[in-house]
């Protein structure tokens, strides 16, 4: 398989209190700042864009609405006013700035950096399972980092993108260990990109990927929608460690354990991932399997 | 082993509040509150009147720390007795509500207690804030939580005493807007051990129900900032050797900060000391990465009901 050059935007911020990726952001621009300053020659194949700027002052999600759902093709191309959200307006700037996909000068590849308050390590994320840039990146990874990745067609996006999800990492915390962890993840991906663009080839092989089966939500109150149990202490902590039926999933505040009703294991993710409380998420049920990945070269 | 007569006497406490989401997405205190307001069986003892209460359900709604201002900072007098009703900041409402129906702090109207329950992202354990070494009651009763604790549960609970801290139960490490089921239940456990310990105080009749004993506390020192740049963005972390290792001693050369380019900083105090609140979200605003403490032994006077 051919390809042109690669041209990647890593994105940083786009919740504004996931702070591994809004500070590796902004050292890697101070960083590009002096490498401009000295005038030394480096190939322009990374954009570094901070996503979010009003969340992050805040140091919250988002401002209005969340802003990695506003990335559909009916929210970039629909109407707006000038009373939308604040991500609506931000999603269609970094539409432009990013360049919709198969306009020319557009990136090939946006890597978004996010934390999880879920201990899920170090995960990638992408959001078809036949973009092949982004299995062979994966490939590269998992040769030299510990790193799981997750498939999740359901959630529609309009370009080529891959998330970087590090957690446990509490929002609105930076954590040495975790911010060390994305800053090589990040490294690993543009070492991939550099070795592409200068002509390297890349053999055919495999990846361990998590596919996403489906979310299931908190017990809750019918009257005031509140939770009524927790995430039970014997699945707490435990991504990617298989749950079986009949173990414990959740546990009452009476005391009751709640297991695990479904027919097949499933790989338990997002476990207690503070932002899904309001989407109805207490955690990602995955199903684990191998893809193929076909080899490709650089060529122009 | 001191006399009956030279024991502190206390009235019984009768009238005990349990305040939750002072802060709005600090969770265990929201849910435990919430719990209560609802069903209050497990809160209640014999002759002791107890008051389940939400203090900023704003905050709760939004899942957020704070409206308009922390509340936890809003109790000073300019603000309890400041006019204006509804163009105040919200939680300055809310102080002045508080205050109103649990107060005035000192008075004899006031509330005999009062637990105000919260998380921190920090690794801190189950923690207890003394604002007095004097305080016998409390100290009486926050050295019958800990020991109690141990023995039953083998939980380990700190006492921090600081003046400029306000009296409550920090329960971590948790993630803001996260509740965490162990941290849950060390915060309910924590809970009733001490309104066992206000039901036994104020059943005794004749002799000292609690007899003088001495307590290991953290005494505050100062709060320590992390580095930043001229524009007061941080410029390093909190080193991984320093982080989550809340109780346990800091000496002068240890790593204490990790800059985003990879170099170390070390603490460059005069002696050892026992950092806490390493780590908190909602201090980075609040220029604090950590405070400094020293361990110290307090002698709590044996006290009985009057």
């Amino acid at each position: 398989m051919l390809q042109c050059y690669i041209y990647i935007a890593v994105c940083g911020g786009t919740h504004g209190n996931e702070l591994s990726g809004v500070y590796l952001v902004r050292e890697l621009l101070k960083a590009k700042d002096i490498v401009m300053e000295e005038e030394r020659e480096e190939p322009a194949s990374v954009l570094m864009v901070l996503a979010n700027p009003r969340a992050m002052q805040q140091c919250r999600r988002y401002v209005d609405t969340d802003l990695n759902r506003c990335f559909t093709h009916a929210t970039l191309n629909g109407p707006i006013s000038d009373s939308a959200p604040y991500e609506m307006t931000r999603s269609r700037e970094l539409n432009a700035m990013l360049g919709p996909k198969g306009s020319p000068g557009a990136v090939d590849l946006v890597c978004d950096l996010h934390n999880t308050t879920a201990n899920m390590g170090l995960c990638l994320i992408a959001y078809s399972d036949c973009d092949w840039i982004c299995l062979h990146i994966f490939k590269h990874l998992q040769l030299s980092l510990a790193c799981w990745i997750i498939c999740d067609a359901c959630l529609l996006k309009n370009t080529f993108s891959v998330a970087m999800e590090i957690g446990p990492q509490p929002h609105g915390v930076v954590r040495s260990n975790i911010y060390t962890a994305m800053k090589d993840g990040v490294q690993h991906m543009l070492d991939w990109v550099r070795l592409f663009n200068s002509g390297t080839i890349f053999e055919a092989g495999f990846v361990d990927v998590f596919t996403i089966v489906k979310n299931i939500d908190y017990p809750r109150d019918s009257e005031t929608h509140n939770i009524t149990a927790t995430i039970h202490p014997q699945l707490q902590d435990r991504d990617f460690l298989l749950l079986h039926p009949d173990d414990a999933l959740f546990q009452t505040f009476s005391g009751e354990t709640l297991r695990y009703k479904g027919n097949e294991p499933l790989y338990p993710f997002f476990v207690n991932e503070c932002a899904y409380y309001e989407k109805g998420i207490a955690l990602g049920f995955g199903k684990h399997s191998e893809t193929d990945v076909n080899y490709i070269l650089f060529c122009c | 082993m001191s006399s009956y007569s030279s024991s502190a006497r206390f009235d019984e406490a009768r009238r005990v509040a349990i305040f939750g989401g002072t802060h709005g997405n600090e969770m265990s205190g929201v849910t435990l509150v919430n719990l209560w307001v609802k069903n209050g069986s497990e809160i209640q003892r014999k002759m002791v009147d107890t008051k389940p209460f939400i203090t900023n359900p704003r905050a709760v709604e939004k899942c957020t720390r704070y409206v308009d201002t922390d509340l936890n900072r809003a109790f000073t007098p300019e603000n309890l007795s400041a006019l204006g009703e509804g163009d105040l900041p919200y939680e300055v409402q809310r102080a002045q509500e508080i205050n109103r129906i649990f107060g005035p702090k000192g008075s004899p109207e006031a509330y005999d207690v009062i637990f105000d329950l919260h998380n921190t992202t920090s690794n801190m354990g189950c923690t207890l804030i003394l604002e007095s070494s004097k305080d016998y009651f409390n100290l009486q009763m926050m050295n019958y939580i800990k020991v109690t604790a141990l023995r039953s549960y083998f939980c380990c609970v700190n006492i921090v005493l600081c003046d400029w801290f306000i009296a409550g139960l920090e329960v971590g490490p948790q993630p803001q807007g996260v509740l965490r089921s162990n941290i849950f239940e060390a915060m309910r456990v924590i809970l009733k051990h001490a309104l066992d310990f206000i039901e036994l105080f104020n059943e005794g009749r004749t002799g000292v129900e609690f007899p003088t004993c001495t307590v290991e506390v953290f005494r505050v020192l100062e709060r320590i900032d992390y580095p930043r740049d001229a524009n007061g963005n941080i410029i390093a972390m909190v080193h991984p050797n320093l982080q989550d290792g809340d109780w346990e001693p800091l000496n002068p050369g240890d790593p204490m900060f990790l800059t985003f380019d990879g170099k170390t900083l070390h603490y460059q105090g005069s002696g050892t000391i026992y950092p806490t609140f390493i780590n908190e979200a909602a201090y980075y605003e609040k220029q604090q990465a950590f405070v400094t403490t020293r361990r110290e032994t307090l002698v709590a006077s044996a006290i009985r009901k009057a």
